[in-house]
């Protein structure tokens, strides 16, 4: 065999292996948060959508929900939010809104012009409840179970696959 | 307006960029030599498109146009001018214009370069040059558009990441470019080589600058990344084996045995086929560096923007540049013969050990690095390579090599006739030997071990280099800028070697709680802990420490370490206190709070580090010296001395 050929043979097999490390990322996008597994923190918060009421987390009890995080200054917020929309109108698992670091009006707003998604809207204007969550960077999703266990957490953008693989299947494969 | 013209900019580049490859590389091959005058001006339309574009984008950022969603999710309204700037290069699609741009610079100074070359060899380099640009803008405008709209446009900013916020790491990612993009300069001369099938040592000669200059530049880069993660970081460390660090050495190490290997071949006509595979691989590499950080493939600090979708790409790309490249040297490197023989203690025969060691040293950082992926790839789980696997296997190759060099310095091309010159070589070893075992048995204490061994080897090589320099000044004869820059580049390697030693085995360190008013005893100094101020910054706030260091009762200096808390994106950074006192460094960073006035804060004194840097600063300033010899500018027009070429593509 011609001994010049042997670099583009290792060169070969290093371009498999990266197309299979390329592949396998696209799975790597769950992110093991110690709180996978573990109860849900419980929080009660002002209600955006309704100011006379306070959220309480405990009412989702008994139901499979997901529970985004988001606020009007993220823009990757704004990719996901037509996603989120559409998820409201299949209607196949509720959505709760937590409102970081936010102003009231600009979200209000935002809602009103983008549409909203959202079950409720607590408002987590120190971001106290973030913190207890682990939340590092908005937009994360959280997946909550019937007993207020987090079974799946989502970084980054919703998209419609991870939607319906991650969220709406877990939660139908579950109950 | 701006972004859309930016944008637009862009695709003329790409359109110009293909132009460039196209008559570059077909005319030759064709042999339609009247399409040759096409090729300078695709070549010149296409830089003067992509600086437009660049220019765009700055503007965009200065100007803070949250509209843009590179620039809304990259800066904020607060942050100051000069980070405007430097966050154009701050995430994944900025990085690849400024690649882009610097590849342009290059590509021009070529140009003037080639053009006392043979008409067609530099068409076909501003070709290969040509087709690697057309490659990387389409990825941008594909993939990675930095002039996309935000719609409706974002009232501020996410800010730029808080860990790039800092004059030195403004500069890293520039400067670090410059050097991966000038190995492209010499994998265009060997693809042009190749593909004329004209591989004598013209080639070798054309090349050696312009390899020089880029290994200068990618010096200086890694030092300021390397320098930046040491104070900025909070650790104290300076070099972590982090997959990214590692992309950025890989091309050093064998960039290094590529300028080694052009020597024995211009000099020499030997290693033909071995010095167009070195161009090759060092510039795979650099390729490899950019795209490993921005695939998402490895998983590090570093990838701020990894995306299997342009890992794709990527791929694609690379198997295209470097899959042909290898094919065409699996075709072509077999014609090649070497005539001249060299008997074994031989210059050439050192130069070959030097590179069997160097890719032996690359292999091994090539090897951890991959590991995690190839495990991954392979189902056996996730594994993580660390210092335990680098620092050892590391070191094997390379104190072999500290001590080659301080041999082959001595050494004469063709003749093994080192048994004349062994005076030289002995004294100067027994002589380091001697000043090590000073320095660890007087000087620094404790026991002597591997230290003793590297510092001695260290102090061997400083000595041994400058022995022929100092001879021929003596005997008044010339230095050219060659010999200047070698021994310069040796040298500094026999200081790096020494303070590496020295932080490694001497540095004292502790982490420890502190109240107000309370003092840390750490290597011969006290340092008492004043309390904290609160401070604001323009997009921080934070706390600011004080820390009194006193030696011997007598008062050294007052360090100010701080603990910053990003704004935006709501981190937080440390900045630590740092003083350099009789070469060494006093060093310490501010912990957490834990409650009541007290703090965690690490303290450490670490020896000589900066010594480290500027080692690495010599080497790259022997790295210009050389490539701006008197040799290399007879051989071309004066306005191109690569020097001036190296520093007009950072400006």
């Amino acid at each position: 065999m011609n001994r010049f050929l042997l670099p583009l043979a290792a060169f070969v097999l290093l371009a498999i292996v990266l197309a299979i490390g390329i592949r396998q990322s696209n799975t790597k996008g769950i992110v093991v948060s110690p709180l996978i597994g573990r109860a849900a923190p419980e929080f009660v918060l002002p209600n955006l959508l309704d100011a006379t009421k306070r959220f309480d987390s405990r009412v989702m009890k008994g139901r499979w929900y997901a529970l985004n995080v988001w606020g009007t200054w993220c823009i990757e917020c704004r990719v996901e939010h037509e996603v989120l929309v559409a998820a409201r109108q299949e209607a196949k698992l509720p959505i709760v809104g937590l409102n970081w670091k936010d102003e009231d009006t600009e979200a209000r707003a935002w809602l009103a012009q983008l549409g909203n998604p959202y079950e409720a809207v607590p408002v987590d204007a120190e971001g106290r409840v973030a913190i207890d969550y682990g939340v590092y960077g908005a937009p994360e999703t959280f997946l909550i179970d019937p007993r207020g266990v987090i079974v799946y957490k989502r970084i980054g953008p919703m998209t419609p696959e991870i939607w319906q693989r991650e969220f709406v299947q877990r939660a139908a494969g579950a109950s | 307006m701006l972004p859309e013209l930016g944008h637009f900019a862009l695709i003329l580049a790409l359109l110009l960029a293909g132009l460039q490859a196209f008559f570059g590389l077909a005319a030759p091959a064709l042999g339609r030599d009247r399409w040759l005058a096409a090729v300078m001006p695709a070549t010149a339309g296409q830089a003067v498109m992509v600086a437009t574009a660049f220019a765009c984008l700055v503007a965009s950022f200065v100007r803070f146009d949250f509209s843009v969603a590179y620039v809304a999710q990259n800066s904020n309204s607060a942050l100051p001018l000069i980070y405007r700037i430097a966050a154009v290069w701050g995430a994944h699609e900025g990085s690849l214009l400024l690649w882009i741009v610097l590849l342009a610079c290059w590509t021009i100074a070529v140009a003037f370069g080639v053009s006392r070359l043979p008409p067609r060899f530099g068409a076909r380099v501003l070709g290969v040059l040509g087709l690697v640009s057309f490659g990387f803008l389409l990825f941008t405008l594909a993939t990675s558009n930095p002039f996309l709209r935000l719609d409706p446009a974002a009232p501020d900013g996410r800010d730029l990441n808080p860990l790039l916020q800092d004059p030195a790491l403004a500069l890293h990612p520039p400067l670090l470019y410059t050097g991966y993009v000038g190995f492209a300069v010499a994998f265009a001369f060997a693809i042009a080589a190749m593909l004329e099938g004209r591989l004598d040592q013209a080639w070798a000669r054309w090349t050696r600058p312009w390899t020089l200059a880029a290994w200068a530049f990618l010096s200086i880069g890694i030092a300021l990344g390397s320098w930046w993660a040491y104070y900025e970081l909070g650790w104290g460390g300076y070099w972590f084996w982090d997959p990214v660090e590692n992309a950025s050495f890989m091309p050093w190490l064998v960039g290094t045995a590529l300028i080694h290997s052009l020597a024995a071949t211009e000099k020499r006509g030997l290693f033909k086929s071995w010095t167009l595979l070195l161009a090759i691989v060092a510039f795979s590499l650099s390729l490899l560096g950019t795209f490993l950080v921005r695939s998402g493939v490895l998983v590090s600090v570093h990838s701020f923007a990894a995306d299997p979708a342009r890992g794709v790409f990527i791929l694609a790309f690379l198997v295209i540049m470097i899959g042909g490249a290898l094919a065409l040297y699996a075709w072509r490197a077999p014609l090649l013969k070497s005539n001249a023989g060299f008997e074994f203690a031989s210059r050439e025969s050192f130069l070959l050990f030097n590179n069997i060691l160097l890719v032996i040293a690359a292999a091994t950082v090539f090897g951890g690095t991959m590991a995690p992926l190839i495990s991954d790839a392979a189902g056996l789980g996730t594994l993580s390579v660390g210092p335990q696997y680098f620092n050892p296997t590391f070191l094997l190759p390379m104190l072999p090599l500290v001590a080659l060099v301080a041999i082959a310095v001595h050494s004469n091309w063709k003749r093994g006739r080192l048994p004349e010159r062994k005076r030289p070589v002995i004294v100067s070893g027994l002589v380091g030997l001697a000043i090590a075992l000073a320095l660890v048995l007087g000087y620094y204490g404790g026991r002597p071990g591997l230290a003793l061994v590297s510092l001695a080897l260290g102090a061997w090589l400083v000595l041994s280099s400058l022995v022929d320099p100092v001879d021929r000044l003596r005997r008044g004869l010339s230095l050219p800028r060659a010999i200047i820059g070698m021994t310069l580049a040796h040298v500094a390697l026999g200081v790096f070697v020494i303070a590496v030693t020295t932080v490694e085995t001497y540095t004292a360190e502790e982490d420890i709680a502190l109240a107000q008013g309370e003092t840390a005893h750490v290597g011969g100094y006290d340092f008492r802990f004043e309390g904290v101020a609160s401070i604001d910054g323009p997009n921080y706030d934070g706390v600011h420490g004080m820390v009194q260091v006193s030696r011997n009762g007598q008062p050294v200096v007052t360090l100010h370490p701080e603990k910053r808390r990003y704004l935006v994106q709501q981190s937080v950074m440390t900045e630590a206190g740092i003083a350099t006192q009789a070469g060494r460094d006093l060093f310490v960073a501010l912990g957490e709070d834990l409650g009541a006035g007290r703090w965690s804060l690490r303290i450490q004194i670490r020896p000589l580090i900066n010594y480290v840097w500027l080692a690495v600063a010599l080497m790259a300033l022997g790295g210009f010296l050389a490539a701006s010899d008197r040799r290399y500018r007879s051989a071309r027009a004066p306005a191109t001395e690569p020097g001036e070429a190296g520093q007009g593509s950072t400006a």
